[in-house]
């Protein structure tokens, strides 16, 4: 493929080296987006690799310098648009925080549904290409069919397949649908089905054992020095989960288990996520127990609009809502860290007010960006074909990366 | 000298005579043949890539109309399907991909972003592939549906169906005029202010030059 | 843990403040940056092991950035954010690569985005930005959202990129390579 892979014959000073210099990318199905990987080759050995980033660079961070504190949420779910409803909460969360504001029960129960439900809808991605990338075509349509199913959940609940900008600062956008847990349920109930099916296909498949065992190796001491979170860095026996050590929305009540890997090799990535794709649904069925009823919106005159019979009725409810909708929420001046467990690693959002209505910086930490950064270090010595591989078993999302 | 020749320049480019019961049948089994074994040169950026997979996937199945083949070398490839955003970082890439697809092909520009920038007007963002190469259907949406982008490929079929193979400027080809500008710099400018805006583009690729279109020169001439 | 920074390292502690009620917040001062992080790294009693995030803030009201660690100790589940205000004509400040290996790219992102030099890094270029990118750094607010250019300028400097850039003869020479022959 021309604008993608092209090699040149080099040698360093020795002519029978015959090292060679391969480009992947930045247009190329394996890389999972537009990421450019230049490898210099040793025969099919990655004597070095450099990833190339940046070919999605949208400017979200000087966007978002632009918008208003609710504006910012339709940006979020086109970052990763793997697991769009996660940003949104993540987002809305550093922001209340900021403010101070405490959401109702109800709307905690439901951004935990939310961000559960989408941890497996970005894993079923992965799952199904990383499938592909070793060669097993099936996982990917199971994969699908069951992603198709949380399409249709966002869809009920949003009115969108994808970019959904569910939440709102103070609540989310509408109260869930009726007969949306119900679908949820079924969805809870007959998901592990696949699943299985999926584990029968892979787990012992000799040829994915054999693409996949000791294959892109990090110890626990690199991986931490290398800023790996999430199920990356589980994969390598590190057990930092922010669901259990810096617990957000009660999620110290639901009961759980974080899956830790022992070798820190691709294999072990794909068990943690399979795992902890049948946690999500434990967390989930869990959470559809304890939803309680009551207002998805906060009441607070800061955030939330008053209702439409108060406008109609009394000159001050207008006004609010006027200047609320005009203007856009106010936020005291300070800046907050906050970050969930997302489903690449370590999802944070640092916001800064000056007490406008608009951000000052609103910074993304992004997981994939810095679980990419260790590829080099991971590829090395391996062959082009687990090079692939390797990328995969990061599990990145390149509207993240370039953000 | 002045009414025949003016009679000439309208009539077209290549192939210069008036469609006949031989070519409208040749036409007829040729457009047949390409309108349904179309390849897709699947360049996908972010989100609507996302739904061109699931467009490709068992619910939608692209199959249906001869498309399921996702052809990712662009030398094997019919349409292009340009999904998600385009920075100007990756422009380059996309308009030599185009450059190096074999003609007849045919582009779609999948998505608000690809088609006018979407609501990213930004120092960083191409404001419509547009500005780099020719786009037959725009399919609006962030991101469109898959339904959508089926009925865009299905559009593209339609195009193919009225063909015609004595046309020969349907399949002319001048890498540097692609995306010529319709309106003149200069006029462009009076109309968008310093910097242009998402609605109304400066379509000025045709003023820049890229390093291979050149070679390609080279190495015809 | 303030006031045993402040024994150590006097007055390169500018200040602390606790924000949104559980971050606790440390402003230091840039010449003394990296001893201060590599203390809070090092020292058992604090272990702040994982680097999460190098980002900087660009206030506009005040000149110059401020670049901010955030990190986080596994051991003690304790976060912390590190602060350094750096002045419009001194845009530089220690490298912490050799620390933390993930802060590579992330530093590269914040000299790119911001223009902040960061002494020591092994390898400080352009990392989203194309390299022939020469509008500025656009996260400061001096940058306008648009960028510098016409978009017509910027289409055209964008198609001038050269896409084959690292198969030039001098980039290869660089890498200690010499090309054989060109495949093209």
């Amino acid at each position: 493929m021309m604008p993608t892979k092209k090699t040149i014959e080099l040698s360093r000073g020795d002519p029978d080296s015959g090292n060679m210099l391969v480009n992947i990318g930045p247009q190329h199905p394996a890389t999972h987006g537009v990421l450019r990987l230049l490898c210099e080759l040793d025969g099919e050995t990655v004597l070095s690799v450099e990833p190339d980033i940046g070919y999605l660079h949208s400017s979200f961070e000087k966007l978002g310098e632009f918008r208003t504190w609710n504006q910012i949420i339709p940006l979020t779910d086109r970052m990763d648009y793997l697991a769009p409803l996660m940003y949104n909460c993540v987002y809305a969360m550093a922001v209340e925080k900021l403010m101070g504001l405490e959401v109702t029960e109800r709307c905690k129960v439901v951004r935990v549904l939310c961000m559960e439900m989408e941890r497996i809808f970005s894993h079923l991605l992965w799952l199904g290409t990383t499938a592909i990338d070793v060669g097993a075509f099936t996982p990917f349509l199971y994969a699908f069919q069951e992603r198709e199913r949380i399409y249709k959940l966002h869809e009920s609940f949003t009115g969108a397949r994808i970019t959904t900008s569910a939440t709102r600062i103070g609540g989310m956008m509408a109260d869930l649908p009726d007969g949306w847990t119900d679908d949820l349920k079924d969805f809870v109930e007959t998901f592990p089905k696949t699943l299985d099916e999926i584990d029968s296909l892979l787990t012992r498949n000799g040829i994915h054992l054999g693409r996949t065992q000791d294959i892109g190796i990090i110890s626990s001491s690199d991986a931490i020095n290398a800023g790996f979170t999430g199920p990356n860095l589980r994969a390598s026996g590190v057990d930092y989960d922010l669901r259990k050590d810096r617990p957000y929305y009660d999620y110290e009540t639901y009961e759980f288990d974080v899956p830790i890997g022992k070798n820190g090799d691709c294999y072990d990535r794909y068990l943690v996520r399979m795992e902890e794709m049948r946690q999500s649904l434990k967390i989930l069925s869990q959470a559809l127990e304890r939803l309680p009823d009551g207002p998805i919106n906060v009441e607070d005159p800061r955030v939330s609009l008053p209702s439409k019979t108060d406008c109609m009725n009394d000159m001050e409810s207008m006004i609010h809502h006027f200047k609320i909708v005009t203007e856009g929420v106010r936020v005291p001046p300070g800046d907050c860290y906050f970050a969930i467990e997302g489903s690449k690693g370590e999802l944070g959002m640092y916001v800064v007010s000056d007490g406008g209505e608009k951000p000052i910086r609103w910074r993304i930490r992004p997981p994939s960006f810095v679980n990419l950064s260790v590829l080099p270090q991971l590829a090395e010595g391996h062959q082009v074909s687990d090079l692939i591989m390797i990328n995969a078993s990061l599990d990145i999302v390149l509207g993240e990366i370039d953000r | 000298m002045g009414i025949i020749d003016d009679n000439k320049r309208q009539l077209p480019v290549a192939g210069n005579s008036a469609p006949t019961f031989l070519t409208t049948k040749v036409d007829f089994v040729v457009n047949w043949a390409r309108r349904n074994s179309l390849w897709p040169m699947p360049f996908g950026t972010a989100c609507c890539a996302i739904e061109m997979m699931a467009s490709a996937a068992s619910n939608f199945d692209l199959a249906r109309f001869g498309m399921e083949r996702m052809s990712f070398s662009p030398r094997q490839a019919d349409v292009l399907i340009c999904a998600g955003r385009v920075p100007y970082k990756l422009a380059p890439v996309l308009r030599r991909t185009w450059d190096q697809m074999m003609q007849p092909k045919w582009c779609i520009s999948m998505g608000a972003c690809a088609s006018s920038g979407g609501v990213f007007d930004t120092y960083s963002m191409v404001q419509g592939i547009d500005t780099i190469v020719p786009v037959d259907v725009y399919v609006p949406g962030c991101p469109p549906r898959p339904e959508g982008l089926i009925y865009g490929l299905m559009m593209i079929q339609e195009k193919i169906r009225n063909e015609a193979l004595a046309d020969g400027s349907l399949r002319k080809e001048d890498p540097e005029g692609a995306g010529k500008p319709e309106a003149n710099s200069s006029e462009v400018r009076a109309l968008t202010g310093v910097f242009g805006n998402s609605t109304q583009q400066e379509k000025v690729s045709s003023l820049a030059q890229t390093a291979r279109p050149g070679r390609f020169k080279d190495l015809l001439g | 843990m303030t006031e045993q920074l402040t024994a150590i390292f006097g007055s390169a502690i500018v200040g602390s403040e606790v924000q949104c009620g559980d971050q606790e917040v440390l402003f230091v001062e840039p010449a003394q940056s990296r001893e201060i992080l590599e203390w809070l790294k090092d020292n058992e009693e604090h272990s702040y092991d994982l680097l999460l995030d190098v980002t900087a803030v660009d206030y506009g009201s005040v000149p110059g950035v401020q670049v901010v660690y955030q990190l986080w100790s596994i051991i003690h589940k304790k976060l912390l954010r590190i602060k350094c205000s750096l002045p419009e004509n001194r845009l530089k400040i220690r490298t912490v690569v050799d620390l933390w290996s993930c802060a590579n790219w992330l530093e590269r992102e914040v000299f790119d985005l911001f223009g902040v030099d960061f002494v020591g890094h092994p390898d400080l270029r352009r990392i989203l930005m194309p390299k022939n990118y020469s509008e500025g750094h656009p996260l400061r607010k001096t940058f306008p959202l648009r960028g510098k250019f016409s978009r017509e300028k910027q289409t055209k400097i964008a198609l001038e990129q050269d896409y084959e850039d690292y198969y030039r003869p001098e980039q290869l020479g660089a890498l200690g390579i010499e090309p054989v022959n060109d495949a093209d």
